[in-house]
């Protein structure tokens, strides 16, 4: 995409400019208030809060069934709240009919109007709003020309691929300025290559458009790439929410630890000590950092689990045992042996079994002057305290939740 | 290997199938040859040819009364049974409110109650109401029996027809009765077009209910036909019957040209 600003309807069209909102920022593009949203007796929705700032693009992450779908549709309207406000653009929509909140909505399978060509279907907004025939034909070949798909607007949805279907559905929901703009998985249906070329496609023309954005996936990597911030949805409620790099590098639960990226994660007891603590199991301890206990108000003497990612870890000589003590002062180390060494290309992935049989990660950039390790090497695998993250274990994720087995503890 | 006995078999299918088609046709087709008799009597096989039966039908006052009688009536009721029967399947398939499946199986009954039965039924209610023997009272009962053609055949396309259309619609400023005309409408007109015309069909030749509610001054074809069969047997009835034929071998097979229609993608 190009830098210059596109000039779709930056030229006033009568019928679909909105002179009378004049522009904002301080006032939220959207505030969600406890919205709740039960079908019978189980709740998909279950008290959700969030406000999202004009011209933000906010994710809704979370695996199949977490709410984030559901909290989508009832954003558009689709779905009646069975409690809870949504308020868009500072107007109370909690009870509008979907086509008088002026939001536009993107399908995982396109929805195109198959009885209609690309321009029409562009221009179907447009013509639902009595724009005049003139500015009509205008915004729909510019809207046509942000998603760079000028000439086939006489083309039927069949004749088109699945990526330029896609691109007409989004040159379709922008086209007519909506307060939102809501996407519901819509690069789902497309293989990886031409996903990740449209995840920044969508991402540019959104900014340079200054739509304020709602994206739902369950993609991870996606999620991290497009967003400026990420609501993870967890049992129909924001597990936590942030930027990619808070949710990272500063998970506040081994839910969020485990869905973003890989982790490592040793569970244990945590005991204050401090400003920090010590995380201890069995016969061994680490120390946790100030930062990490002052984020997580933890009592002492409770479950709780310390979450390291595995580019954060080094693997030493297992004997060396003064070579993890000098590579930092503040240094944890836990026993492993080597199981598996994947080469990936730019990165070095080794998988390790702790001295308890848990698994580990640890990824290593290729070419940097670190040893290769074998398989039955036995090491030691150290990390700086400050790179530990603590978070809690709560009664429900004390059995089942990480990709570790539970430990059980006497 | 397998094909050494898989021949013989395929042959004994086809043979099977052509029987059977030879069964369901025949007693059908049958009438097309006596049609063109040149003898006074209705015979199988024919005498001669002559095309002078179906000069009849066309210069006989009677018979030419029941064809426009039974078309206006058929034409109506394709019009009033489409009309109703496409917002009754909008109304059970998109609609959501309590006992929808009853009122479902309600429109349905038609198809499983006895035509018989619905024939009584009617024939004393509308004596009642003053409108038996008349062009509405017949029209209004062979609505009823043809609604459920129609609700058959546009749910089908409802069902098939992606919902998120709709909501793209509406997320795009389309209330409900555009949504309708502009998206919905549209993509289920095979559906209702087929639906169209089974209801014409079923009132065409539609004879069990017809018999009860025509009169003398007003009668259809094929109460026409079945008034003269019990009287004289005269050929007529065999080139009034290749022509009712051929009006709903035409209509079936527009049905079915019809239904080809691509509705979505």
């Amino acid at each position: 995409m190009s830098a210059t600003r596109c000039p779709v309807g930056a030229a006033g069209g009568a019928a679909t400019d909105r002179p009378d909102r004049p522009d904002r920022p301080d006032r939220p593009a959207l505030v969600l208030r406890g919205l709740k949203k039960s079908f019978g007796d189980v709740p998909a929705v279950d008290g959700v809060d969030l406000e999202v700032r004009q011209g933000e693009f906010i994710t809704l992450l979370g695996p199949s069934g977490s709410g984030k779908t559901t909290t989508l549709r009832m954003i558009a309207g689709f779905t009646r709240q069975s409690a809870g406000t949504i308020e868009i653009d500072g107007v109370d929509m909690s009870h509008v009919p979907p086509h008088r909140r002026d939001v536009g909505m993107i399908f995982q399978n396109y929805a195109l109007f198959p009885h209609m060509t690309a321009a029409m279907n562009i221009a179907f907004p447009l013509e639902m709003r009595q724009a005049s025939r003139s500015e009509i034909k205008r915004r729909v070949a510019e809207a046509l020309a942000l998603v760079k798909l000028e000439g086939l607007g006489d083309r039927y949805p069949r004749q088109l691929s699945g990526g330029q279907q896609q691109r007409i559905a989004f040159a379709r929901a922008v086209v007519f300025h909506p307060r939102l703009l809501l996407m519901d998985e819509p690069l789902g249906a497309l293989d990886k290559k031409l996903r990740e070329a449209l995840q920044l496609e969508v991402m540019h023309i959104s900014r340079q458009l200054g739509a304020t954005v709602i994206y739902v996936t369950h993609d991870q990597e996606e999620a991290l790439v497009i967003s400026d911030r990420i609501a993870i949805f967890s049992r129909g409620r924001i597990e936590q929410l942030g930027r990619g790099e808070d949710l990272y590098d500063r998970p506040v639960s081994l839910f969020v630890a485990d869905f973003i990226g890989e982790s490592n994660i040793l569970r244990g007891r945590f005991e204050r000590d401090g400003d920090g603590g010590w995380l201890t199991l069995d016969d061994s301890r680490w120390r946790v950092g100030a930062a990490a206990t002052a984020r997580v108000a933890l009592d002492g003497d409770r479950a709780a689990a310390l979450v390291v990612r595995p580019e954060r870890l080094r693997i030493v000589d297992a004997d060396d045992a003064g070579a993890v003590a000098t590579a930092a002062p503040a240094v944890n180390s836990v026993e492993a042996s080597v199981r598996d060494v994947l080469y990936l290309g730019s990165t070095r992935k080794y998988e390790l079994t702790l001295r308890d049989g848990q698994a580990a990660t640890v990824r290593q950039q290729v070419g940097g002057d670190e040893r290769a390790w074998q398989p039955g090497d036995r090491v030691r695998l150290a990390w700086a305290v400050d790179d530990g993250v603590l978070v809690p274990i709560r009664a429900a994720e004390a059995v089942s939740s990480g990709d570790l087995p539970a430990r059980t503890r006497a | 290997m397998t094909d050494s006995w898989r021949q013989p078999r395929r042959l004994l299918l086809l043979a099977l199938g052509a029987l059977t088609v030879f069964f369901l046709m025949a007693p059908t087709l049958v009438v097309v040859p006596m049609s063109f008799t040149a003898s006074n009597a209705l015979t199988f096989p024919p005498e001669g040819f002559s095309t002078r039966w179906y000069e009849k039908m066309l210069t006989d006052r009677q018979w030419s009364t029941g064809f426009v009688n039974s078309a206006q009536v058929a034409f109506l009721t394709a019009i009033l049974a489409t009309a109703l029967g496409t917002l009754a399947a909008l109304g059970t398939i998109r609609g959501r409110f309590p006992g929808r499946s009853a009122v479902n199986a309600l429109i349905l009954s038609p198809l499983i109650v006895p035509v018989i039965i619905i024939a009584i039924g009617m024939f004393s209610v509308f004596v009642r109401w003053k409108i038996a023997g008349s062009f509405v009272g017949l029209v209004l009962a062979h609505t009823a029996l043809a609604v459920p053609f129609v609700v058959v055949n546009v749910a089908t396309s409802l069902r098939t027809m992606d919902r998120n259309l709709e909501l793209a619609a509406q997320s795009l400023g389309a209330g409900p009765v555009r949504t309708f005309r502009r998206i919905t409408l549209p993509l289920i007109l095979p559906g209702v077009l087929a639906g169209g015309l089974f209801a014409f069909i079923t009132s065409w030749d539609e004879v069990v209910v017809s018999i009860f509610l025509t009169s003398a001054r007003f009668r259809t074809l094929p109460v026409e036909m079945w008034e003269q069969v019990r009287q004289v047997v005269d050929p007529t009835v065999a080139a009034v019957s290749t022509t009712l034929l051929a009006v709903t071998t035409t209509l079936l097979v527009l049905v079915f040209v019809v239904r080809r229609q691509p509705a979505a993608r």
